[in-house]
């Protein structure tokens, strides 16, 4: 019985390696793999260094930190399997992971039932509105991106935009946030262009775009190389309208990728990018400078946001549960949700029994890129 | 209005050429070996990562542009010794998987050798775009276009003037007779591989400037390219050619005129009309069962 | 036929005995997938190993089952059982309505024909959010019969258990039946079978339909037991993977699909041990066996076993 088999030998291992001691269990599924890769490669890089460096530092709680990483290749349905697996074979105390929206929904019942307390590093607003009780998160949710972007346009005096946004599920959850907070914000949307996952050419959709009249600011909402290829594509069309992207694009290696093209583009970001230029008063400056050092002496590539996302969801575990004093599933539940002015890369947190996020639109600085690096809009 | 019509003309003509140079490879291997290579892709991936790759270890272009031709040529003889020979007398759909299993080590192996980033490649001469008509271009799309027109023609030559071309056309119509006449289909099946392998590569190199290029590139090219290659009829270089520059032109007018977020889908509707009026695609081989 | 019986009675003995092993939650939703998509492969099987036709497009049937149950519930209030059986006979018609001029293509054309009849379907479904919520799927209320919601995996397993017993007895039937005689003939020789009296594009279509009917069905149960669905199970990357289990397991032998879905669903939860080699490993996997045992495992080893010649 070749499935037995391969169950029990899988078993030996995992419980072989738990006997050892009773360390504090942390479960993650990450897209490690697939086209999400560039959000999971970080983050399991982040977790792993943290991991390490808290045992390093005596653990918590007096505990040892055993981290169990899966990859998920942001398959929704591979996540709700490896879900299953942290909950039910691992035995897992505290879940932070799902690199992707799709990853995070598909699971959110299966911590519900189980009650497993869980941070997802998702960016789409439905994970945490309407609340669940065991599902917070750490990125700001697209709609406050939206909202970010909105208002600086609005102070460049652009009020007519044209959209164009990507197939997957972080680009058409924040274009769909974008279209429904527009008005609130006297933002009219006069386009709205889609590309697919793995397009090569967006000159047709654009070149749509710019015979649009009265189009005053072009919004990108993507991921991956795609928004690169679109901001390339911009320039070459010569479109004059100034170009902002989403933070999903916010990390170096977009302007590596975007080359020239890149020049003046804006997005909101955390303060992790401009970790080096915050004044000495920014209360994160401390906190992002030292998770950039780090992570760049340790891997010898450049920082991102997304990595960021995970010391937040870690971070903010070991916090809920140094303040509960001990891995009581709900205890540590609670102490996640009473949880405030937590600095972290992405912000300030300040959970609440409404707000599983906690953080405000102040987290995300307005960036132009100038001389292929980031600069603060003022 | 006929500018916007241009730029789209544009765009399509440049994407179409890379599907073109995919297909070409799919016809070749298919030719000689009967066998659809889904590895296809992997090639255009190992070609671009490649470059780079060489690029940023301080290799002068010129360089790490053959270098990278030569390693995914020798991947693609590697395939075949390793992988397609020993599974010879498997079934048509047997050797299919063997080259999907193939795919995913490849991917796997681009991983580790390298990393899964997504990377740029220099544009050959320059990024300034070229006015033409009211539409611009690249210059590197003037690379895409002006190379694949090189390839075509060198590779009319190769089958129509070369004795290895000929006895891979050989091959292709007729295996046993081939065999007959004293041609080693050994060695025609392991040339078909590595000709297809440099292919892909080369069209990997000359997108990578405008697309980057990254360990899972292959997968969506390789699709595309497949599906040109059946469009234009499975085997016939012509076909290649036309069913590549068809589907490029057909996704670009189609996000431009029609719908942006359904432009793959009219493609695919379309390749299914043409196949249900000309059941052997474009220019395909009208063949007959031998019963 | 006796050795239909022995191979069901095998499959039902394994059903049954395989909880013994299972020890946790975890392990029967694995069970479960397999169950899944042993399903789906042993109608693919049909279609693939008995009437030698290639279909590279029913992760497409398998969506739209899974797809109308979502819908059908969560959005117009259906119950379940109604829903899901709507959602087949749906897929049934709409196979039926495709297989006629797609069925008349061949090989490689056919693979072409196929596979872009899926992915329209997965743009189709990834772009219409309004009824699909887009690519980060939607929830699917659970199944629920006669008042009572069927709910937790050790339920799940029975259920799926016996849908598969009922989906290889009838599938082992049809193979016996003069149908599928016919359709072995068709794999043979499209034109020879003809000759006979076969009536091949008939019977082509209609093997075509029960296979989809067989990929909707555990669809629209995959939606119901995950209570979400995404259209990554949709994907030409699903339909590829569906095939492979077919190949790898062994064409023309129904238990062979079984255990073709079987290894390749456990596999990728075995090989999380080799952590970034992961996809090498499963890439060479896949390469040695469909090599080294290029009939696919069961008929393979079955040939080993006993020695003697496989029969057809």
């Amino acid at each position: 019985m070749k499935f037995r088999s391969m169950l029990a030998a899988l078993a030996v291992l995992v419980l072989g390696a738990a006997q050892a001691q009773e360390p504090i269990r942390i479960g993650s599924f990450l897209a490690v793999t697939g086209g999400a890769a560039f959000l999971g490669d970080p983050e399991q890089k982040t977790l792993e260094l943290y991991v390490e460096r808290l045992n390093a530092a005596g653990g918590v709680l007096g505990r040892k930190l055993q981290l169990i990483v899966y990859d998920s290749a942001g398959d929704a349905e591979k996540a709700r399997t490896f879900a299953k697996r942290l909950i039910e074979q691992d035995k897992v105390d505290v879940i932070v992971g799902g690199s992707t929206t799709g990853e995070t929904m598909a699971m959110v019942p299966l911590v519900e039932a189980a009650g497993v307390p869980f941070i997802s590093l998702a960016g789409a607003v439905v994970i945490v509105e309407p609340v669940k009780k065991w599902v917070f998160k750490t990125p700001h949710s697209d709609r406050q991106a939206c909202e970010r972007i909105f208002v600086d346009m609005k102070a460049r005096g652009a009020t007519k935009v044209a959209l164009i946004s990507g197939a997957g599920g972080f680009d058409k959850s924040m274009r769909a946030q974008c279209l429904q907070v527009a008005k609130n914000h006297g933002i009219e949307i006069v386009a709205d262009e889609a590309y697919g996952t793995g397009d090569t050419d967006m000159t047709a959709q654009l070149t749509k775009i710019k015979n649009t009249p009265g189009v005053q600011a072009v919004l990108n909402v993507g991921f991956g190389q795609s928004p690169a290829i679109v901001t390339k594509n911009h320039k070459q069309l010569g479109i004059s309208q100034p170009l902002y992207q989403s933070h999903g694009v916010a990390s170096k290696a977009f302007i590596k990728l975007a080359g020239d093209a890149a020049e003046g583009v804006r997005l909101p970001a955390a303060a992790l990018l401009v970790a080096e230029t915050l004044p000495d008063s920014d209360p994160q400056k401390k906190v992002v400078l030292g998770y950039k050092r780090e992570y760049e002496a340790r891997f010898k590539s450049e920082i991102s946001t997304f990595g960021g996302h995970a010391w937040d969801g870690l971070m903010l575990a070991v916090e809920a549960i140094r303040k509960a004093g001990s891995t009581d599933k709900a205890k540590v539940r609670d102490a996640l949700e009473s949880i405030r002015g937590f600095v972290g890369i992405d912000g300030v947190f300040n959970m609440s029994a409404t707000d599983h996020v906690g953080l405000d639109i102040s987290g995300l600085r307005m960036l132009e890129i100038r001389k292929g690096d980031w600069t603060l809009v003022k | 209005m006929s500018a916007q019509f241009l730029q789209f003309l544009l765009a399509g003509l440049t994407v179409g050429a890379i599907y073109a140079l995919v297909a070409l490879g799919f016809s070749i291997i298919y030719n000689a070996s009967q066998v659809i290579n889904f590895a296809q892709g992997e090639f255009v991936m190992i070609g671009g990562m490649c470059t780079v790759w060489l690029a940023n270890a301080g290799w002068p272009l010129p360089a790490a542009i053959a270098a990278a031709v030569l390693v995914a040529a020798a991947v693609g003889l590697a395939l075949e010794k390793l992988a397609v020979e020993p599974a010879r007398g498997a079934s048509v759909v047997t050797l299919i998987i063997i080259t999907i299993g193939a795919s995913i080590l490849l991917r796997g192996l681009a991983t580790i050798v390298w990393d899964k980033n997504i990377h740029p490649l220099k544009a050959f001469s320059g990024e300034a775009p070229i006015q033409l008509g009211g539409a611009t271009l690249l210059p590197q799309s003037l690379w895409v276009l002006g190379v694949t027109v090189v390839i075509v023609l060198l590779l009319s030559w190769f089958f129509g003037r070369t004795l290895l071309g000929k006895a891979l056309l050989a091959t292709s119509h007729n295996r046993l007779a081939a065999q007959l006449v004293g041609i080693n289909v050994r060695h025609v099946l392991l040339a078909s591989f590595g000709l297809s392998a440099a292919l892909g590569a080369v069209a990997g190199i000359l997108v990578a400037p405008i697309t980057f290029t990254a360990w899972d590139v292959g997968v969506m090219l390789g699709l595309k390219g497949f599906a040109a290659a059946i469009l234009g009829g499975m085997g016939s270089g012509p076909g290649a050619v036309l069913g590549g520059l068809v589907l490029g032109i057909v996704e670009a007018m189609g996000a431009g005129y029609v719908s942006s977020a359904y432009k793959d889908a009219i493609a695919f509707v379309i390749i299914l009309a043409v196949l249900f009026f000309l059941p052997s695609g474009l220019l395909g081989r009208r063949s007959s069962d031998r019963v | 036929m006796s050795g239909r019986t022995a191979s069901l009675a095998t499959l039902a003995g394994i059903v049954l005995l395989l909880p013994l092993a299972l020890q946790n939650n975890y392990y029967y939703e694995v069970a479960i997938q397999v169950g899944l998509n042993a399903i789906v492969c042993v109608g693919l099987n049909l279609l693939i190993g008995y009437a030698g036709q290639i279909s590279l497009g029913h992760a497409g049937f398998f969506g739209l089952g899974a797809y109308g149950s979502a819908i059908l519930t969560a959005r117009y209030g259906w119950p379940p059982l109604a829903a899901l059986a709507s959602a087949t006979a749906g897929v049934a018609v709409l196979a039926y309505l495709i297989g006629r001029p797609i069925l008349r293509l061949r090989g490689h054309y056919l693979a072409m024909a196929t596979l872009g009849m899926g992915i329209i379907i997965s743009i189709v479904i990834a772009t219409e959010d309004r009824l699909t919520g887009g690519p980060d799927g939607m929830p699917v209320p659970a199944l629920a019969a006669f008042g009572a919601a069927l709910s937790g995996e050790r339920v799940w397993y029975w259920v799926v258990g016996a849908t598969l017993l009922a989906a290889v007895w009838l599938a082992l039937n049809l193979v016996d039946s003069p149908h599928g005689r016919a359709l072995r003939a068709l794999h043979g020789s499209e034109v020879g079978a003809e000759v006979t009296g076969i009536d091949s594009a008939r019977h082509k279509v209609k093997v075509f339909v029960i296979s989809a009917v067989y990929a909707a069905l555990a669809g629209s149960l995959t939606a119901h037991y995950a209570g979400f669905v995404t259209p990554a199970k949709v994907t030409f990357f699903h339909s590829i993977e569906l095939v492979t289990m077919v190949v790898f397991g062994g064409m023309a032998s129904t238990f062979g699909a079984v255990v073709g879905a079987a290894v390749l669903t456990v596999l990728p939860q075995a090989l999380t041990v080799f952590k970034e080699y992961e996809m090498v490993v499963f890439g060479a996997v896949m390469m040695l066996t469909m090599i080294f045992m290029p009939r696919g495992l069961v008929p393979t080893l079955a040939l080993t076993l006993s020695g003697r010649r496989l029969p057809r």
